[in-house]
């Protein structure tokens, strides 16, 4: 266009629609996209295993993880396993959030706590939990305490992190309004930071879940007789495939129904966003 | 109940932000106070309200609140300060909570707030739904439920287009027409100023020092009438006089910032 000349450009009188130039970069996906393309994946999984074309060994076929999996349900072994997984991950993920609650909320709220609670999570929270368990076991005995302590452990460093920076977050002009108003120190703290924190907390909630299921598997490959991870490592040391990928497919199915509660929390608690 | 700024001087660090400021609000008063950015303005209105602690001097008041106030030095925020997760109603009703007042004495006091701002039929609504007009309302719902003596507003239409301002400021005007209640009025709109305060603080730029007091020499019933506009507005011309030059400097200090 620079190089027209003006008087060309004077003559030029012909309409055109400006080119749209603002598709893409939004963040939406498809209704069934995504489940369209995970039928499309197991279905051709599932051909290269009945033609033989991958060794069932390495890879079963996802009929046979099926039929390893039901065969498990009706043997009671299926159950026996993961109510000693559900167990350790649901004690041990209270702990940890309760004691992170209540740590994070001291640490948001208090100059003291802060000070003190921040040097010592930014010193441990770095380390694997995973490595503690030996020590654990040393500390706690052989049974259940070590692996829920584990789990625990985990759970807290990063409850406390999520809550603290929650109450940080929360927005301080509406803590200035309120003790504009003269509302007691409680009083804003139930009805002010809680509810400001309460996003960052519920999204702590998906981590943690994540980090209590790493841990309760790790944990039982260690040293359990029953749980899913104690399952794997069995199923794994005894070549049987599908049913190593029969427990992969539980933890799977066990982490997709904790991220849905902590959805459906979310709506219930957070509808005002 | 008067409100007095007793020789106020505050500094954040190595920056001196208000320097000795004193003047009193009187009973029913509406006190506006202008002056260039960042001449310390709505720091002088939260050391008023209590909010924050000055370096010098201090806020006091004189003679007793009215009986059935329940908050005497109430803000109105320019961002609203609305808790989002709760509706009009719990908005309005925050303050009152850790009162002694019973559910019923609670509920008409609400119910009264909210009929004088216009938002009985907004009370289950959410601070998201409402436009920006509309959320200040519920600021300002919310300040009336505690029955203040003074209001402390802290430009509490800058945040709002134009229609919206004209339509709160009739407002404003409204609230303080019976004299029962002050207020202090921290805007950089000379207009507002002029339309609602009985005294005009000019403070200086910073640090903040009071530059003159202008007296509006009308009622706010009279300003609503035609004839008062000329004099309302040589009033404008005569306070932005005082601080043009200030507001330009301090317009270039914020650009080479």
């Amino acid at each position: 266009m620079l190089d027209r000349a003006p008087a060309e450009i004077a003559k030029d009188t012909a309409t055109r629609r400006v080119r749209f130039r603002g598709a893409g970069f939004v963040p939406a996906s498809s209704r069934f996209g995504g489940w369209i393309a995970l039928a499309l994946v197991i279905a051709i999984w599932q051909a290269a295993g009945s033609t033989g074309l991958v060794n069932p060994l390495f890879l079963p076929a996802p009929s046979a993880i099926a039929h390893a999996l039901y065969e498990l349900a009706i043997s009671g072994a299926l159950w026996q396993h993961l109510s000693a997984s559900l167990l350790r991950i649901g004690v041990g993920w209270l702990l940890g959030t309760a004691a992170g609650v209540a740590v994070g909320f001291a640490i948001g709220l208090s100059r003291l706590a802060r000070s003190v609670g921040i040097t010592f999570i930014s010193a441990l929270f770095p380390i694997p939990k995973i490595a503690l368990l030996p020590l654990l076991i040393l500390w706690l005995g052989i049974g259940e305490e070590p692996k829920i302590a584990t789990i625990a452990l985990g759970v807290f460093f990063s409850t406390a992190i999520s809550v603290y920076s929650g109450v940080d977050a929360v927005p301080r002009n509406l803590i200035r309004m309120a003790q504009s108003f003269n509302v007691p120190f409680a009083t804003i703290v139930r009805k002010v930071i809680w509810p400001g924190a309460l996003p960052a907390i519920l999204a702590g909630f998906r981590i943690t879940a994540s980090v209590a299921l790493l841990l309760v598997v790790s944990a039982e490959m260690i040293g359990a007789q029953y749980g899913i991870g104690a399952f794997v490592l069995q199923a794994g040391n005894l070549m049987q495939t599908d049913q190593l990928l029969a427990g992969v497919v539980i933890l799977s199915v066990f982490g997709l129904a904790v991220g849905k509660v902590i959805g459906w929390l979310e709506i219930r608690l957070l509808h005002w966003r | 109940m008067d409100l007095i700024a007793n020789h106020i001087t505050h500094r954040f660090g190595d920056l001196a932000v208000l320097d000795d400021v004193s003047f009193t609000v009187g009973a029913g008063e509406g006190v506006a106070i202008v002056g260039p950015s960042g001449c310390g303005k709505s720091t002088l209105l939260s050391i008023l309200g209590g909010l924050l602690q000055p370096s010098s001097g201090a806020p006091e008041l004189r003679g007793a609140p009215p009986a059935d106030s329940l908050n005497p030095l109430t803000f109105v925020f320019q961002d609203f300060a609305l808790l989002p997760w709760a509706t009009v109603e719990e908005n309005v009703e925050f303050p009152l909570l850790h009162t002694q007042l019973t559910a019923a004495q609670r509920r008409a006091l609400v119910e009264d707030a909210l009929r004088r701002t216009g938002l009985t039929d907004f009370r289950q609504t959410y601070p998201k739904q409402l436009s920006g007009g509309m959320r200040q309302r519920v600021g300002i719902s919310r300040a009336l439920a505690v029955k203040p003596a003074i209001l402390l507003m802290d430009e509490p239409l800058s945040a709002l287009d134009s229609q919206t301002r004209e339509l709160l400021m009739e407002d404003f005007v409204r609230l303080l027409a019976d004299g029962g209640m002050g207020a202090v009025y921290v805007t950089h709109n000379l207009e507002e100023a002029a339309r609602l305060a009985d005294r005009i603080v000019v403070l200086s730029r910073r640090p903040g020092r009071i530059r003159e007091v202008v007296t509006v020499p009308m009622t706010r019933a009279a300003r609503a009438e035609a004839a008062a506009r000329e004099k309302l507005l040589a009033l404008q011309n005569q306070i932005w006089s005082l601080i043009r030059n200030e507001a330009i400097d301090a317009e270039r200090e914020v650009q080479h910032a």
